[in-house]
């Protein structure tokens, strides 16, 4: 016991008197919580639509205006020729262009009107998606209006939505616990990876190798005060997240703090396995690098995972972030209980039994 | 038997084909300074590593402490105290907070603690340095302070790698008045040295040369069969025949 | 003093092929990425899980229910009581309730006509997934009540993308950020190794002139990544079906110049920290975190709030990205992008000027 008291006390001073670290460990959390929200926004907005307009009319007037008063569209210009829309869209000054045929607004009081043709830059598909359809929607609409017909929107006021748990649909609310689990696999993913084979790389390890104290006591005092520090992490984010961007959990904080601690040991316990197998700094933060990008892409923090083929969301199985976005989403937004998730909580505490006790087994005191 | 501290039959380490240590196999007396000599690559630094319990023998038997290096490694480590041929303390913590930590390892408590630290920074005329960073010392202080630290625990051995690497010769002597006084405690001394002079110090001396162990004794016997007038002599003739070089 | 650098050359290659565990990471983080984006990753939604309320199931409501099943998008999980919907949706078991009305087939015959307009069917969406939320609102209301298409009035074509593959979009955000990895931050840690261990100052005692052996141990990084953007290069064609049409040698010539950039960000980075950990830890707040996040990489930089648009000016991936989006995808020519060659070009002069002369500048 008297072991473990010094070897954390070592832990903590050394953290200390480095020069970088404390200020990485209360500045970052802050500084990722407070910028990070307002960039991670995949909202399509901003579309830029140019409007190449051979009718010349009142219609394509109004499908103009009603495209520059829409919330998502922004009419960037209105051009004479199609291909010097093209060029512009090519640049990237236009993403959308809306070609409106000569004698438009002729023909379709009479009969069916040659068709309006609409060109979208795909080559962000999501945005080249949405964009065409908003704007397939404005149009329709204001045709609708114009031919003064029974609007088919009406078909909309049929359907009552309830967007329950984020009724403003706050893209920021649903990243927040995204970046909290980003921060986590960060700090505590790489630090202790980092300070063991700090530890190699100046031979201090041998020191410590040659003394009777276990393994398991070295492990264990190299994961605690990560532990402790990634538990100050969760307690800055929830504040920001709170004062900042009025994010307040729904459901009980202890939920939010019981899967942090499972799941600040489960990736510190990665990190120390990863680490027992490494030589040098460069090798353990590639290796490492390699597992966080698989993690942070695959887990569902920024993409669904129900969107994915079903060998993909098999894969995410045996992803632990994959169970703890589960539960601070769901704990955030929707205020689900310990006992509803309670198979995400088992999976964090098998992940952090398995990736501990393997930390520990593979730290070689003999080689 | 008991007499016997170190015991070491036919022990040798293969890394792949090369065989650094090649069925070595000697006795350490109790009370003894046992000096380790050879050249660089000779195997000395892998032979220590495999009775202080941090590397697995590939073959033969070894007892340091009267445990067994294969299997009881970790017993062994209760009893030893070990200095790397790298300076291998914490940089980043005081001479006081180093003590304390491996004090605290090797289970000695706080009281205790206390009492070795204040006797070990007066004995190496420390005291003043106590809170200072093990970093900003110079090598000679850091040496020192390796071995004190290393004796924490009055330990029965103390294994040192080539102690006194790179300083200058007053303080070469210092370390080795250390080395008598813990000796004469009754510590049994492992050390391995390049210096030929410091070979002269010990009581007993053996020889390695290309994994093997070439010649054992006390060193003025050694010269006599070698006719030799120095240490230094006895080591060239040797190491003539060595076949690794550096 | 040739035969000398090819030396080092050779020293510094011999270093990192040792390492083999990080040479396998190295080749295989690109490849793994492709595959996840080509294959694993979408944004888009395709699947929600759905269950549904009734009072009492009329055939205008199997119907309904039917057309929903046979959706591709939506996977039908059954009928549930009212009490059921919060604690379903809270548990995460399905993503979306249908409620219907009571009476649903008079009261939708009644809407056609348009006696009758109240709500007849309501639609509770699990919005703690935004990106689920909107779309499935609005394939849940077409599929349900069978708008009608206008889709005959509008002729659309979706530029340089027709099968909407995100993974296209992805391709050369991969490339800014793993040429960074491998040139800037391995030489950077690498560099800054040698001070550590002390080994830089024997090098640098001997005749070779201190530059040149920066250059030496930049070589081999240099190399490696030209097999890591083939590497690219080819998965983007072959695996992902990227078009390329705007011609590979602009896309390559365009990368070397971007490779000498990220080299010349690791020098620079290995003058200024002391440490590895310092290195690795500037390497990755400096230069990893701004290019996921503010080079347009993963969130459109016209997003943005201006002042973080502003500031991504300063990121070199934004420009490298940027241009080999449009000759990769848009299959434009390298003269099409001279705009953001000039800047990538007078970013690479302006940090290897800045480095070499902090470089030198530390061994006085």
């Amino acid at each position: 016991m008297r072991a473990f008291i010094v070897l954390v006390q070592k832990e903590f001073l050394q953290i200390r008197r480095n020069s970088f670290l404390p200020r990485l460990i209360i500045a970052f959390p802050i500084l990722v919580m407070l910028l990070m929200p307002l960039i991670m926004t995949m909202d399509v907005r901003n579309v830029n639509v140019a409007v190449v307009d051979l009718d010349r009319s009142t219609t394509s007037r109004r499908i103009a205006s009603h495209i520059e008063a829409s919330e998502y569209l922004t009419l960037a210009q209105t051009i004479s020729e199609y291909p010097l829309a093209i060029g512009a869209l090519e640049q990237g000054d236009v993403d959308v262009i809306v070609q409106i045929p000569s004698n438009f607004e002729r023909d379709m009081l009479v009969s069916s009107p040659e068709r309006i043709s609409i060109t979208a830059n795909a080559v962000n598909a999501t945005k080249g998606g949405m964009g065409m359809q908003y704007i397939v929607q404005t149009i329709a609409r204001t045709l609708v209006e114009l031919r003064g017909e029974k609007s088919p929107a009406k078909l909309s006021e049929l359907v009552t939505i309830e967007n329950r748990y984020n009724p403003t649909l706050n893209y920021r609310h649903y990243m927040i616990p995204a970046l909290m689990i980003i921060l986590f696999i960060l700090i505590c993913g790489f630090l202790p990876a980092l300070s063991i084979v700090g530890e190699k790389e100046s031979g201090s390890i041998e020191q410590i190798n040659v003394t009777p104290v276990s393994r398991f006591t070295f492990t264990l005092s190299k994961l605690v005060p990560y532990w402790i520090i990634g538990l100050f992490v969760v307690t800055v984010a929830m504040l920001v997240a709170r004062l900042v961007y009025g994010l307040v959990p729904v459901g009980s904080v202890g939920a939010i703090y019981l899967g942090a601690m499972l799941f600040i040991l489960t990736i510190s316990g990665f990190s120390l396995t990863i680490a027992n197998f490494s030589e040098t700094m460069q090798q353990t933060m590639f290796v490492m690098f390699f597992f966080i990008m698989i993690f942070m892409l695959m887990s569902g923090l920024l993409t669904p995972v129900d969107s994915m083929p079903l060998w993909a969301q098999r894969f995410t199985t045996i992803l632990p972030p994959r169970y703890y976005i589960e539960i601070l989403r769901s704990v955030y937004l929707k205020g689900t209980t310990i006992a509803e998730l309670w198979l995400n909580f088992v999976a964090l505490g098998i992940f952090a039994l398995v990736f501990n006790t393997l930390a520990a087994l593979t730290y070689k005191k003999q080689a | 038997m008991s007499d016997i501290v170190i015991s070491v039959r036919d022990l040798t380490k293969r890394f792949g084909d090369f065989t650094a240590v090649d069925r070595i196999s000697f006795d350490v007396h109790r009370g003894e300074i046992f000096g380790f000599l050879g050249a660089n690559g000779a195997g000395k630094t892998t032979a220590m590593r495999m009775l202080c319990g941090l590397s697995y023998p590939t073959s033969g038997s070894g007892s340091v402490a009267g445990y067994d290096v294969r299997t009881e490694g970790e017993k062994i480590k209760r009893h030893i105290g070990y200095m790397s041929q790298r300076f291998s303390l914490y940089n980043d913590l005081t001479v006081g907070e180093n003590m304390r930590l491996f004090a605290g390892i090797y289970g000695l408590g706080a009281k205790q603690t206390e009492e070795r630290t204040v006797e070990l920074l007066d004995r190496l005329n420390f005291s003043s340095e106590r809170n200072t960073l093990v970093g900003s010392l110079p090598l000679g202080w850091k040496q020192k302070l390796s071995f004190a630290i290393a004796t924490i625990h009055r330990p029965e051995v103390v294994f040192l790698d080539e102690p006194t690497g790179g300083v200058d010769p007053v303080t070469r002597r210092q370390f080795w008045e250390l080395i008598y006084e813990a000796a004469e405690a009754g510590t049994t001394i492992f050390v391995t040295t390049h210096y030929m002079d410091e070979a002269e110090y010990c009581s007993r001396v053996s020889i390695m040369v290309d994994g093997e162990v070439r010649a054992l004794d006390t060193p003025a016997r050694l010269k006599q069969q070698f006719s030799a007038e120095s240490m230094d002599e006895v080591f060239s003739t040797l190491a003539r025949g060595a076949q690794r070089g550096e | 003093m040739r035969g000398n650098f090819l030396s080092f050359v050779k020293k510094e290659s011999l270093h990192i092929l040792r390492d083999k565990r990080t040479m396998l990471v190295v080749m295989l983080i690109p490849v793994v990425l492709m595959i996840l984006f080509g294959f694993a990753i979408s944004t888009e939604v395709n699947n929600i899980n759905v269950a549904v309320v009734v009072s009492e199931r009329t055939d205008g409501i199997s119907d309904a229910v039917e057309r929903l099943a046979q959706n591709d998008y939506f996977t039908f999980k059954g009928y549930i009581s009212e009490d059921d919907i919060d604690p379903w949706l809270r548990s995460g078991k399905v993503g979306a309730v249908v409620v219907f009305a009571s009476d649903f087939d008079r009261r939708k015959e009644q809407a056609a006509q348009g006696i009758d307009t109240k709500p007849i069917i309501q639609l509770i969406v699990d919005a703690s997934n935004v990106n689920t939320a909107g779309s499935a609102t609005a394939y849940l209301q077409s599929v349900l009540l069978g708008s009608a298409s206008q889709q005959a009035m509008f002729e659309t074509r979706m530029l340089f993308n027709p099968q909407m593959k995100s993974a296209y979009n992805f391709v050369p955000g991969i490339m800014g950020l793993i040429f960074i990895l491998v040139c800037a931050m391995m030489t950077s840690v690498s560099i800054v190794r040698e001070k550590e261990v002390g080994t830089m100052e024997v090098l640098l005692v001997s005749p070779v002139r201190p530059v040149k052996i920066i250059f030496a141990k930049m070589i081999p990084y240099f190399a490696i990544s030209c097999i890591v953007l083939v590497t690219i290069l080819l998965l983007a064609r072959y695996l992902l079906g990227v078009p390329m049409t705007g011609g590979v040698w602009g896309i390559f010539s365009l990368s070397l110049l971007y490779l000498m950039l990220s080299l010349a960000l690791g020098l620079l980075v290995s003058t200024i920290a002391t440490t590895q950990m310092a290195a690795l830890l500037i390497s990755a707040m400096v230069m990893m975190m701004p290019i996921l996040m503010l080079s347009g990489m993963l969130f459109p930089i016209e997003n943005l709030p201006k002042f973080f648009r502003v500031v991504s000016n300063i990121v070199p991936a934004r420009w490298y990205i940027d241009a080999v989006r449009k000759m990769m995808i848009q299959g434009l020519p390298i003269v099409a992008v001279w705009r953001n060659c000039v800047i990538l070009l007078a970013m690479t002069v302006a940090i290897l000027g800045v480095s070499l002369k902090k470089f030198n500048d530390k061994l006085e």
